[in-house]
């Protein structure tokens, strides 16, 4: 069981990025935790500071510029391509974000995300270029993800898009439930498939 | 009607469909190690759960572990603790654990195929991106994130949308000095590190179905890296050949049996695919990357691209990778300085590979000023190196062998690449940092790296040859 999402309406963090992989995303050398907690704070660590400590802040970097807070990332195509490490989906999340805007992500990280109630947003070329230009314009720009409309709005311009996600696990999202808890209900099935194919 | 290898493996695995969503899909084959189960471990047990079938599970421990002196406990705490974790839930759980000081332990895409636990037609997924690898021998098989290792470990099954077909077909005769690693970097050179995203992808051709196998994983480990949800080659002669007598094959009359089936394992004549990719073997050049993906690639003789040859959405990034490799527009890499070799990871770590540079290199010395590790892919192989005498021809050339493990592939353990230093490396990604805090690196094939390694710069092998 998950946290449920449905409605989420807040500022934006930019990061124009083209082939963000999970590397940058958490690099190897903080995966050595067993649990699942604590990843937001490396989160981008070697583009968030410029020693491989945490004295050093990079200014130009968006999550360190003050003008920039929200519970929505928004990012270059082709994000969370790399390594399948599902500690890039928990860095993020524990940050703060809930949802993820790009124009194009990477399979795997995709379905990490959705694993942990991180909605993955798909939008065009162009609604993302749009959404870069009405922060930069005003970073104070809010915008809305409405999960069970299935639909993006920059809300000072109105601009609007839908967006895909599949129904099963849309009403994952929804409810709060997960795979596991899906399958686990699956097990006879599952067994009577074995005996099947043995 | 005409089937695509794909589909038949897949439609054998579908346990259930869901209206407009996702299937229910059987996994046959679960690979784990240390740094992406724990979390899936403390999951099963918070939620009551035991392992359902920890006789399809095999674990080793391999991208946090030391690369000199094993036999000693781990120094670095966290490492330590991770590998101790792995060993720990895997007697709790009752999986069979190739850890540390074990013969057949070793990086897990590696031991798979060695072993002979990976055989056609399985379904294959393990918590690390490379499972890929695992398609040379035509299975389904993808990496995973640590969610989804916790549901196998339940259920021996996944929630799993259908991706779409591409198949990649390189035909022709490969140029001397060409290897498999060289296709595989043309082939992200052309389509881009995004470029098969959504697909799975079937390598067929003439030029694929000359390699020999460990070659054909070389190039299923980096589809990955295209952006694909597994890479996959039919299996044929040179596959039954390869799993015949391997630990864990099978033997006499479920051989026969097996054998019998794989035979049927090929996409049919007429089958469709979404997209279809046609190469001249004869096109291809020794590859070497300049940038920070791995779709960054050129022809060795060739040069970084100059600005107007790169499209405007992606100039900035393509300038921001430029100077983290501290590299110009417009310039060569051949006869560029290097610092480090790395010869080794999931992609070129395995005996052929070990050979190709021992026999590069015998009789000759590394520059000064570099230093050269590697690393084989397992115990089995570093036992084989040894027993050829490769480890001879390394020692005389300054090399140093190492033992098993990932090591500066992603510079978990302590084989890091010092910032600003240059690595040509046989591994798979150059991202930033991967090998090291501000390390760059440049992936080429095992022949190119160790060319690099005796004169200190970045060679175009075929200089090399006659
Ligand atoms: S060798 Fe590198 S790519 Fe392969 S499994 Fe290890 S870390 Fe991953």
């Amino acid at each position: 069981m998950g946290k449920a999402i449905n409605i989420i309406r807040s500022t934006v963090v930019p990061l124009q990025d083209e082939n963000v992989d999970t590397d940058q995303i958490i690099p190897a050398r903080f995966l050595k935790a067993t649990s699942r907690e604590g990843f937001g704070k490396n989160l981008f660590r070697d583009w968030r500071y410029i020693n491989d400590d945490e004295t050093t802040p990079k200014a130009d970097f968006a999550l360190n510029n003050p003008a920039y807070s929200g519970k929505i990332l928004v990012a270059g195509k082709n994000f969370g391509c790399g390594s399948s490490r599902e500690h890039a989906a928990w860095a993020i999340k524990d940050y703060g974000f809930d949802v993820v805007v790009s124009s194009f992500f990477a399979d795997i990280f995709k379905n990490n995300s959705l694993n942990n109630f991180l909605l993955p947003v798909t939008v065009s070329d162009e609604f993302l270029q749009k959404i870069f230009a009405a922060v930069e314009k005003d970073p104070t720009t809010e915008v809305e993800v409405n999960l069970g409309e299935q639909t993006i709005t920059i809300i000072s311009t109105g601009d609007s898009q839908s967006f895909d996600i599949n129904n099963y696990k849309k009403t994952c999202l929804l409810n709060g439930y997960d795979d596991i808890d899906y399958l686990i209900n699956m097990k006879q099935e599952i067994e009577a498939f074995e005996k099947a194919n043995a | 009607m005409a089937k695509t290898l794909f589909d038949k493996i897949w439609e054998k695995h579908v346990v259930k469909e869901i209206e407009g969503g996702p299937s229910v899909f059987y996994i046959d084959r679960h690979l784990i190690h240390e740094v992406t189960s724990p979390q899936a471990f403390a999951g099963l047990e918070k939620r009551g759960l035991k392992v359902l079938r920890p006789q399809q599970v095999v674990a080793t421990a391999d991208h946090n572990v030391p690369t000199l002196n094993q036999h000693l406990p781990i120094k670095e705490a966290l490492s330590r603790l991770q590998v101790e974790k792995l060993k720990e839930n895997c007697e709790k759980f009752g999986i069979e654990l190739y850890g540390l000081g074990h013969p057949y332990q070793g990086i897990v895409h590696v031991i798979g195929p060695e072993l002979g636990i990976t055989q056609p037609g399985m379904t294959i997924v393990c918590g690390d991106s490379h499972t890929s690898t695992h398609g040379a021998f035509g299975t389904i098989s993808f990496g995973i994130g640590t969610s989804e290792v916790e549901m196998v470990l339940a259920t021996q099954c996944l929630m799993q949308s259908k991706p779409k077909l591409m198949r990649i077909n390189v035909d022709g005769e490969l140029n001397k000095g060409v290897v498999s690693k060289d296709i595989v970097l043309y082939i992200l050179s052309l389509i881009s590190a995004s470029g098969a995203t959504g697909y799975a992808v079937e390598f067929a051709g003439s030029a694929i179905r000359s390699l020999s196998m460990e070659a054909r994983m070389t190039i299923c480990n980096m589809s990955i890296e295209m952006g694909a949800r597994c890479g996959l080659i039919a299996p044929d002669e040179t596959t039954f050949n390869y799993i015949k007598g391997k630990v864990f094959a099978p033997k006499d009359g479920a051989w026969d049996k097996a054998l019998a089936y794989w035979k049927t394992l090929f996409s049919d004549s007429d089958a469709a695919f979404d997209h279809e990719i046609n190469i001249n073997a004869a096109d291809i050049e020794p590859m070497i990357t300049y940038g920070t993906n791995p779709g960054m690639g050129v022809g060795v003789s060739g040069h970084v691209p100059v600005l107007n040859e790169v499209n405007d959405q992606e100039k900035p990034s393509f300038e921001k990778s430029l100077q983290y490799m501290g590299l110009q527009p417009g310039e060569n890499i051949k006869g560029h300085k290097v610092d480090y070799v790395f010869i080794g990871s999931c992609t070129n770590s395995r005996i052929e590979d070990l050979r190709m540079v021992a026999s590069f290199v015998k009789g000759k010395k590394k520059a000064d000023d570099v230093e050269v590790w590697i690393v084989p892919g397992s115990k089995q192989v570093e036992q084989q190196a040894i027993a050829e005498g490769i480890d001879k021809v390394f020692l005389e050339a300054g090399f140093q062998l190492r033992q098993p493990g990932c090591s500066a592939c992603l510079a978990m353990n302590e084989d890091k690449i010092p910032a600003g230093k240059y690595c040509i490396s046989t591994s798979n990604r150059n991202f930033e940092g991967r090998q090291g805090p501000n390390a760059r690196t440049f992936l080429a094939s095992p022949l190119s790296a160790a060319a690099a390694a005796i004169s200190g710069k970045v060679e175009d092998v075929r200089d090399y040859m006659n």
